[in-house]
């Protein structure tokens, strides 16, 4: 992972600061100023330890193949060499000593991405000791990374596997107005968090709109003076945490110019939530904002354009429907369910069309699922969406679709050069299914992260059991 | 004058729809033709089937058959007709917005008395959700209580989702008594499950019905007082509940996942004698064999598969197949109450996981049937029942089908929601929505 830097321009900066350091050590003759050590942030402290498992030459043949942006082979062949997708075509000549898959009735498509997922912070078992997912408290907190509540052992990377899932992005909950620093992994079993990072994946930063901050601190069990209480309180919230994030970006710049300037000055207080917040402001950690209502992701929209960043999706967006025209405008993917709706009242507008319909107004569409259980089959929510979309007209294909399980979500969260996709020199993130997978009863046959395979219904050998499961009942179970 | 006219238009265009949603017409006859009928369940396949419904019940459903004059046809010609499908769970009617909406009616968590509660005073015909339901397939459901302050919560009822009043809806109320035993209901209820399991049985004890000589009144003046007192005090609802399981007019549900707590519903059938069923059950098909044995019919979700809780270690979404095979009597149960027509997928899915397509259809039908006691009137397509008919445009527990056309008790339900109004609202960005529509 590329290391931040608070400076304009990370790499620019790097040489301009090697330039400083010599300039400084030349110039400092008697009676110049003596500076101080530069004082650089370290802006990826948790490296990304994943490394890829082992992996075989691999060529499925005769399968249905969709890429992941909307093109279609049929009786199509994909070749995996070396943990890449090698090449996607008609027909592909098997190189020596490939395994050979033959995929008749069978289909291939790029992994499935979930963009919101709460495996590890709120695992199951879901007892009280596991619930890591909301730094309640005060609702600014930026300065959380869900990593660290991470549980790599939850049974559910392993049942998500099966559906699929070869990456997915681990959010904090939605009780704060900034609720923290997501993290993107790799669906891979790990030992600790950093075994799952996906690598140069960037940051994102989950906030949330509407009922649940300021039911959290405006009701309840807390103080009736807490603040926020009301959705004009959600925004002062945001838009101070950016002004004051403003500042601190303003701060750390005059440290630099002072410091190339060959003054000797003590850099400002680091502060996390703030860290994190200027992440933002300079286009390298991505918004992921909780949002259901039209026209609190219209008030969000200008929040955006006020402090000049990019929120990449909302997610939930069950009105998004009622501004597509808005959102594809402003190059804002929506994350969504295909179907649930009602269960509040920012809630209560949804509709089983919203997925196509953000589709057909040309804004990005992304099916998330937000669920352990509803991660293991999203396949079958886009399939939904997909029918509800054609039977009032909007007509769209498989091929096009599937880019709301991968492609797409791979945009939002940064990593679509290396992965969502089917194309040569791209990891070889990919789902061999049993049956067209926008059947209820396809399943994932083989998922590979890499190359390597993460799951295989033929082979208990690949199926995941988590620490948790050994022992107990139900351990090494058809799942 | 245009626009006057065009609101004309809209007022005659709204008493038209407020017409077929509230209905009260008579159910006409009606012919559905030339589909693949099954009227036993997922069994009692007929191709080309004629399902002929007259005054709200089934008359025939033949292979060819013809349709007599007077009956409106129907077209199902490449398509699949089922029996309206049944939810096993749920709280459909009892509540609009789950969180800081309206009154939630399935909370009653003030209620003092836990066993007598009544679904009907609580039921709403016109909540949205059920119209967002029936356009799914769904036509019936069990509705009840979601919490009390104990573990007794209350009876359910069988309703149909055509109604216009509670009455209407309303198929067989009381036909069951809730209790829950799982391990949240162990901590809230005397903090162990000794302590709760003493508790429940010192109930039923206590309203198992005396020997016939004790209850005798004309055998002496000392016992004449004693029963005087008793008929002084009147029955309450719980009590005449727990009458009901042990004379046989109710049974009693009971919810419970791990095999140590469903050996103890085992065991508490055998006890008592009476009805019993068996919800939740996450570790049901670990015991199979015994529940089979038992007569202990089962309501799950089939997709439940991760160890949730303590007490739900072995969770598997092959359990419904497993239960089936091995003899239990199964029944579905949704996600949730917003997500009850999920259930068809969620039967889509038992199937993917063993279970054969006709048990998955039998538990969405026949079976939630037989449980509740409603058999007699839904489940089958067969001459005298309820005409709860759906016309599917494939394989119903596929995810990429949906209903043509839906009947229940002989009506046909306009495929109209609430959501539905939103989506041709919105279909076509407007700047600002309509005034109309």
């Amino acid at each position: 992972m590329k290391k931040f830097s608070l400076l304009k321009g990370a790499s620019a900066r790097s040489a301009a600061l090697v330039a400083v350091l010599s300039t400084a050590l030349v110039a400092c003759g008697p009676g110049d100023t003596q500076q101080g050590e530069f004082v650089d942030i370290n802006r990826d402290p948790f490296p990304s330890s994943y490394t890829p498992l082992p992996s075989e030459t691999t060529l499925i043949i005769n399968a249905t193949v969709l890429d992941g942006k909307g093109g279609r082979i049929d009786g199509g062949a994909v070749l995996i060499e070396g943990g890449k997708i090698k090449q996607v075509a008609a027909t592909i000549a098997a190189p020596d000593g490939a395994r050979v898959i033959d995929a008749a009735g069978r289909w291939v498509t790029p992994g499935i991405i979930d963009v919101h997922s709460h495996l590890g912070v709120y695992p199951s078992p879901g007892t009280r000791s596991h619930s890591d997912g909301n730094e309640v408290g005060e609702p600014v907190t930026a300065g959380v990374w869900a990593e660290h509540s991470l549980w790599p052992q939850d049974p559910g990377f392993g049942r998500a596997a099966a559906g699929g899932v070869t990456a997915l992005q681990v959010l904090p909950g939605s009780a704060n107005l900034v609720g923290g620093r997501s993290v993107t992994l790799k669906n891979v079993p790990g030992r600790v968090a950093q075994d799952m990072k996906f690598p140069d994946a960037p940051y994102g930063l989950k906030m949330a709109c509407g009922e649940n901050p300021k039911r959290v601190y405006g009701g309840g069990d807390n103080n009736v003076l807490a603040r926020p209480s009301t959705r004009m309180g959600n925004v002062h919230g945001y838009r101070q945490a950016w002004a004051d994030a403003q500042d601190y970006q303003r701060r750390w710049d005059k440290y630099v110019r002072d410091y190339e300037a060959g003054k000797d000055v003590l850099p400002p207080k680091r502060e996390l939530r703030l860290d994190t917040l200027a992440g933002v402001l300079r286009g390298d950690i991505k918004v992921h904002m909780h949002c259901y209502r039209a026209d609190d992701m219209g008030t969000m929209l200008d929040v955006m354009k006020e402090f000049k960043y990019q929120i990449a999706s909302f997610q939930h967006a069950v009105e998004s429907y009622k501004i597509a025209d808005k959102l594809a405008e402003d190059g804002v993917c929506s994350a969504m369910w295909a179907d649930w709706y009602g269960f509040k009242m920012e809630a209560y507008d949804g509709i089983r069309e919203n997925i196509p319909f953000v589709h057909k107004a040309g804004a990005c569409a992304i099916v998330h699922s937000d669920s352990a259980s509803g991660i293991q089959r999203l396949n079958q929510e886009a399939a939904k969406a997909l029918a509800d979309g054609r039977k009032v007209g909007v007509d769209i294909s498989k091929a096009d679709a599937w880019q709301w399980l991968s492609y797409n979500a791979a945009k939002s969260l940064g990593i679509e050069d290396v992965t969502g996709s089917l194309e040569a020199g791209k990891n070889a993130d990919v789902v061999l299914w049993s049956a067209d997978p926008f059947s209820v009863y396809a399943k994932a046959d083989i998922t590979f992260v890499d190359g390597a395979i993460v799951h295989d219904r033929a082979d208990a050998a690949k199926q995941r059991v988590a620490d948790f499961e050994l022992g107990h009942p139900g351990e090494g179970d058809v799942k | 004058m245009k626009m006057i006219k065009s609101l004309r238009a809209g007022a005659a265009a709204i008493a038209l729809a407020s017409t077929a949603l509230t209905s009260g017409v008579l159910a006409e006859d009606v012919a559905v033709t030339g589909g693949t009928a099954f009227t036993n369940g997922g069994k009692g396949k007929v191709e080309n089937a004629t399902v002929l419904m007259s005054d709200g019940k089934i008359v025939s459903v033949t292979s060819g058959g013809a349709v007599p004059s007077g009956y409106r046809s129907v077209d199902a010609s490449g398509k699949w007709v089922t029996a309206g499908f049944m939810v096993a769970g749920s709280a459909l009617g009892l509540g609009e917005v789950g969180n800081s909406g309206d009154n939630n009616d399935a909370r009653a968590n003030k209620a003092k008395d836990t066993l007598g509660l009544d679904v009907a005073y609580s039921l709403n015909p016109k909540n949205a959700i059920i119209g967002n339901t029936r356009i799914e397939g769904v036509t019936r459901a069990v509705t009840q209580f979601g919490s009390t302050k104990d573990n007794w919560h209350g009876t359910g009822a069988v309703i149909q989702l055509g109604g216009d009043t509670a009455a209407e809806m309303i198929v067989h109320n009381k036909g069951f008594l809730h209790l829950d035993v799982d391990e949240g209901a162990a901590r809230s209820n005397g903090g162990s499950r000794s302590a709760m399991w003493a508790e429940v049985i010192k109930k039923l004890d206590g309203a198992k019905p005396k020997p016939e000589s004790d209850d005798d009144g004309d055998n002496g003046e000392g016992e004449k007082k004693s029963d005087k007192k008793k008929a002084g005090k009147k029955k309450s609802e719980g009590d005449k509940m727990l009458a009901a399981l042990f004379d046989g007019s109710a049974s009693l549900q009971v919810n419970a996942h791990r095999v140590s707590d469903i050996h103890q519903v085992i065991a508490l059938k055998a006890k008592y004698g009476f009805k019993v069923m068996l919800t939740g059950a996450r570790e049901a098909w670990m015991v199979a064999d015994e529940l089979a044995k038992a007569e202990i019919p089962v309501l799950i979700d089939p997709l439940s598969n991760l160890p949730s809780r303590f007490d739900m270690l072995a969770s598997t979404s092959a359990s419904a197949g497993r239960l089936h095979a091995a003899g239990v009597m199964v029944a579905f149960l949704p996600p949730d109450t917003l997500n009850a027509r999920l259930v068809v997928q969620n039967a889509g899915n038992a199937v993917a996981m063993g279970m054969p397509w006709e048990a998955a259809v039998d538990a969405l039908t026949v079976n939630a049937a037989e449980i509740f006691g409603v058999s007699d009137s839904y489940g089958k397509l067969t001459a005298g029942m309820d005409a709860d008919v759906v016309v599917w445009d494939g394989d119903p527990l596929e995810v990429m089908t949906s209903p043509d056309a839906i009947f229940i008790q002989g009506e046909e339900i306009p495929l109209v929601s609430r959501q539905t109004k939103l989506r041709d609202r919105y279909k076509d960005i407007p700047r600002a929505p309509a005034f109309k529509k």
